[in-house]
C-alpha cells in the first residue's frame, strides 16, 4: 500500500505541519520512507473524514436518481468518508438482506464507508416495528434507525421503538413531521405562503414531535436523534432537552443554514425540500444553534432527483435537493466565514460528533498519530460557482446554482487510499 | 405594461388604469350589434385550461374572438395531459404551434409563473387562476365593475367576505384594489384568513356585522361547503349565520353600496338568493365587464411591438 506525506497541511486549522498516511492510520512524519508520495497541502486545512448522517443514495428502487456508486463518489468529492443511506429506498431497507445489499455495494464502490439506515416500521408503514435486531446483527451492523421521509407519528410505536434499540446501542433518528397538520403541505407556513397561495408547513408540526419525543426519550431512558431540525423553536425544545441531561441529537442541513422560504417567490421546484425552507430568523438560530452545540451535526439531507421530478410545477414536484458536494462550503460560508465556528469547530460538527451519534468506530477519530487515516484537505482559499454540471452526482437538483462560494475539496482519504487528489475524483 | 400578467402585483397603478380605461373603450363595442374589432387578426390565443372552468374560458374565448384573434381550446381533459404529459411537454406543443398569448388555468399555485419564466414558450401568459393563488383579471373586472358605480376607486371601502385562505380572487383583489387606492378589508372567520395575511395591504376582521354600514362594496366569496370536512367551519348553517349576506346584513349597507360575487354563488350559503337578484347586485353585469376588460389585458399584451417575434427570454419586461 502507497504511503502518503501530506506536507504543511493545517490540522483543524492550525499550525502547518506533515502528515504521514501509512497502512491505513495517520503515522508519525519522521517514519515517512523513500518510497512515500509526497502531496503538498501546503496552506490547506486537514480535517478527519467528514461523517454525514443523513444521505439519500436511492439504490435500490431509483436508480435513475442515484446509485450507491455515484452517491459515493459524489460523497467522496464533498470531503466524506462515511455516509449514513437512508431507508426509503424501493425496496425499503427494513430487514437484513436489504440493508447488508446497500453495505455491500458500498464496499464494492470503495469510496465512502456506506452505512446503512434500517427502517423503524416494516415498509415505513407506521404500523409494526420492522426486524431492527437482525438489521443490527447483519454485516451492515445498522445503528441508525429511520423512518425518514415520514414521521413515526404514532406515539407507542416510537416509544417502543426507542426501549428496543437499547438492546443494542442503537438510535431513533425521527423525521419530525406531525402528519395531520402538514396534509399535502407544500412550503412553511407563514408570510410567503399566504400570499403565494401554497399549503403551508408550520414550523409547530415539527416542534410538537420534538416535544414528544424528547420527552418519550427521557421516560424511557434512550437516545434520540432529530434529523434536519428546521425552526427556531426546535431549536429551543432540544437546548431545553440537553439542559436536563438526556440523551438527545439533532442535526441541521446545510440548505437550512443557508437559504430561506422566500426562494419560493421563484416558484421554482429546485427549493421544494422537506422540512421546507423556513425564515431568516430560523436560519439565524440554526446557525447559532450548531455554533453553541446544541444542534450536534450537519447532515445533508443529500436526495437526488432525476430532472423531470423538478422541471414541472411546484406542487407535482419532488421534494429533496443535492447535498454532498456543497455541504463543506455551505458550511464553510455560513459558519467559518461568518466567524460562528473555527475549523476545529467544523471537524466537530462534520464528523467526530456525527461518527459518534451513528456509532461509526473508524471514523471521527481525529488527526493524531495512529488515527484511522480518514481525512479530507480543504483549501478554504478557493472559490468556485456551483455548476450541476460539475457534479458526481447523477443527478443536478443543486439549489446553488450561480451561486459562489467559499472553500474547494482537494484531497480525501479513505484508510489511507485517496479517493480524491488534486481536486479529482480517483 | 410587463410582458405578462400573473398577479394583481404585476399592474402598477398606471398599467392597471391603462387596462380599466382601455376596456371602457372596449366594453362600448358590447352594446353594438356587430361586436367584432380585426386588432388581433393572425394572432393566436391558446386557452389552456388544467381545470375545469367553463366561465372563464367562455370569457377568454369571446374576448379574443372580439379581436379577431384565433382561439385554440387546450382543456387537460381529453388531451394528452390525461395521459401523462408534463406541463413542459404541453407548452413546448403549444410554442411549435405558434401561440401568441397562452391563457392558463391551473390547479397548482405557481404553473402559470413556470410557464412564463422557465423559457419553455415565447408567448405571452396571462394568469386564468393559478391554484388558492391569484386571478388578476377577475380582478381587473371586479376593479371595472366598482369603477363603473362608484367612480374613483380612491378611499372607496371593499369589504371581501368569505374563503380568504383558498380564493385566489382575493389575493388579486387585495392587491390591485389596494394599488388603486381603495381601501380593502377581508372579513372571514380565523380559520379561513392565511397566516400571514397581517403582511398584506389590507384590513381583516371577523365580524362582518361591523364593517356592513361603511361598504361601499360587499363581495362575497365562494365557500365550498365541503370545507366543514376539514374544519374550518362547523356546519354550512353556522357559515351562513355569521358570515352569510342576507336580507338582514344587506339592509344595514349603505344606499350606494354595490354587492359582488366572482361566482358560481351558493344561494342560501353566503349570499341569500334575493340579495344575489336585487337591483344593487352586479354580479350579472360582472360577467359582461368580464369579456371586455380580457379584450383590454389581451389587446395591451398582444398589439404592442411584435411579440412573437422579438428574442426577449421569456420572463423578461418589455415595455410597451
Amino acid at each position: 500500500m502507497t504511503d502518503y506525506l501530506l506536507t504543511g497541511a493545517r490540522p483543524l486549522g492550525g499550525e502547518p505541519t506533515d502528515l504521514l498516511l501509512r497502512d491505513g492510520r495517520i503515522a508519525e512524519p519522521a517514519d515517512a520512507g523513500k518510497k512515500v508520495v509526497r502531496v503538498d497541502a501546503d496552506g490547506l486545512v486537514a480535517l478527519p473524514g467528514l461523517v454525514d448522517l443523513h444521505t439519500h443514495l436511492r439504490e435500490p428502487g431509483r436508480e435513475d436518481a442515484e446509485t450507491v456508486l455515484t452517491g459515493s463518489r459524489a460523497a467522496a468529492a464533498g470531503g466524506f468518508t462515511a455516509v449514513h443511506a437512508m431507508a426509503n429506498t424501493d425496496p425499503v431497507a427494513d430487514t437484513a438482506g436489504v440493508v447488508e445489499q446497500v453495505w455491500h455495494l458500498g464496499q464494492m464502490a470503495g469510496y465512502v464507508d456506506v452505512r446503512p439506515v434500517g427502517a423503524v416500521t416494516a415498509g415505513l408503514g407506521g404500523s409494526i416495528l420492522a426486524e431492527l435486531g437482525a438489521m443490527a446483527d447483519s454485516a451492515a451492523g445498522v445503528r441508525v434507525f429511520s423512518d425518514d421521509g415520514k414521521c413515526v407519528s404514532d406515539a407507542v410505536l416510537m416509544r417502543r421503538a426507542l426501549e428496543y434499540v437499547k438492546a443494542f446501542d442503537g438510535v431513533v433518528a425521527q423525521h419530525a413531521q406531525e402528519p395531520r397538520l402538514t396534509e399535502d403541505a407544500q412550503m412553511n407556513e407563514g408570510t410567503v405562503s399566504g400570499v403565494l397561495g401554497m399549503r403551508g408547513w408550520p414550523a409547530v408540526a415539527e416542534e410538537a414531535i420534538i416535544a414528544r419525543d424528547v420527552l418519550l426519550a427521557a421516560h424511557v431512558g434512550s437516545r434520540l436523534h432529530v434529523c434536519h431540525v428546521s425552526t427556531a423553536g426546535s431549536v429551543e425544545l432540544i437546548r431545553w432537552a440537553k439542559s436536563k441531561g438526556w440523551e438527545v441529537t439533532a442535526e441541521v442541513t446545510p440548505h437550512h443554514l443557508l437559504l430561506t422560504d422566500d426562494l419560493v417567490a421563484t416558484y421554482d421546484p429546485i427549493y421544494k425540500v422537506n422540512p421546507p425552507l423556513r425564515t431568516a430568523a430560523d436560519v439565524e438560530a440554526l446557525r447559532a444553534a450548531l455554533a453553541d452545540g446544541t444542534i450536534d451535526c450537519v447532515a445533508t439531507d443529500h436526495a437526488p432527483h432525476p430532472t423531470e421530478d423538478k422541471e414541472c410545477e411546484w406542487a407535482a414536484a419532488a421534494m429533496g435537493m443535492l447535498g454532498l458536494e456543497t455541504a463543506l462550503s455551505v458550511v464553510q460560508h455560513t459558519m467559518v466565514d461568518a466567524g460562528l465556528l473555527d475549523w476545529a469547530g467544523v471537524a466537530d460538527r462534520m464528523s467526530v460528533r456525527p461518527a459518534r451519534i451513528g456509532r461509526v468506530g473508524d471514523h471521527g477519530r481525529g488527526l493524531g498519530a495512529g488515527a484511522p487515516a480518514n481525512l479530507v484537505l480543504v483549501d478554504p482559499t478557493a472559490s468556485r460557482t456551483i455548476d450541476p454540471a460539475d457534479s458526481a452526482s447523477l443527478s443536478r437538483n443543486t439549489p446553488y446554482t450561480g451561486m459562489t462560494l467559499p472553500g474547494a475539496v482537494v484531497a480525501t482519504f479513505l484508510r489511507g487510499r485517496p479517493t480524491v487528489l488534486d481536486g479529482k475524483l480517483c | 405594461m410587463r410582458r405578462h400578467l400573473l398577479s394583481g402585483a404585476d399592474l402598477t397603478r398606471e398599467d392597471a388604469l391603462l387596462v380599466l380605461d382601455t376596456a371602457a373603450e372596449l366594453r362600448a363595442l358590447a352594446d353594438r350589434p356587430i361586436k367584432k374589432l380585426p386588432t388581433l387578426r393572425g394572432r393566436t390565443v391558446v386557452n389552456l385550461f388544467f381545470e375545469d372552468s367553463t366561465r372563464t374560458r367562455i370569457s377568454f374565448e369571446a374576448a379574443a374572438k372580439r379581436l379577431s384573434a384565433d382561439v385554440i381550446n387546450f382543456s387537460a381533459k381529453g388531451s394528452s395531459v390525461s395521459k401523462g404529459e408534463s406541463l413542459k411537454d404541453t407548452a413546448l406543443t403549444l410554442e411549435a404551434m405558434g401561440a401568441d398569448a397562452v391563457v392558463i388555468r391551473h390547479s397548482a399555485s405557481g404553473a402559470p409563473h413556470r410557464l412564463a419564466t422557465s423559457g419553455w414558450v415565447r408567448s405571452c401568459v396571462i394568469n386564468a387562476g393559478d391554484g388558492t393563488h391569484e386571478h388578476p383579471t377577475q380582478a381587473l373586472l371586479d376593479a371595472f365593475t366598482m369603477r363603473r358605480h362608484l367612480g374613483d376607486l380612491d378611499g372607496r371601502r371593499v369589504t371581501i367576505v368569505g374563503d380568504v385562505l383558498h380564493s385566489r380572487v382575493a389575493r388579486s383583489n387585495a392587491l390591485l384594489l389596494s394599488t388603486l387606492g381603495a381601501d380593502v378589508t377581508l372579513v372571514a372567520p380565523p380559520t379561513l384568513l392565511p397566516v400571514g395575511v397581517e403582511a398584506w395591504p389590507v384590513h381583516t376582521s371577523y365580524d362582518l356585522d361591523t364593517e356592513l354600514d361603511k361598504s361601499d362594496v360587499v363581495m362575497m366569496l365562494r365557500v365550498q361547503r365541503e370545507r366543514m370536512n376539514a374544519a374550518f367551519f362547523p356546519s354550512a348553517r353556522e357559515y351562513s349565520r355569521r358570515y352569510g349576506l342576507d336580507e338582514r346584513r344587506f339592509a344595514r349597507l349603505p344606499d350606494h353600496a354595490i354587492v359582488m360575487h366572482p361566482g358560481p354563488m351558493n344561494r342560501g350559503m353566503e349570499i341569500s338568493a334575493n340579495v344575489a337578484d336585487s337591483t344593487r347586485s352586479v354580479i350579472v353585469e360582472q360577467v359582461t365587464n368580464g369579456v371586455a376588460v380580457r379584450m383590454a389585458v389581451l389587446y395591451l399584451l398582444l398589439s404592442g411591438p411584435d411579440t412573437r417575434l422579438d428574442d426577449e427570454p421569456a420572463g423578461q419586461e418589455v415595455e410597451k
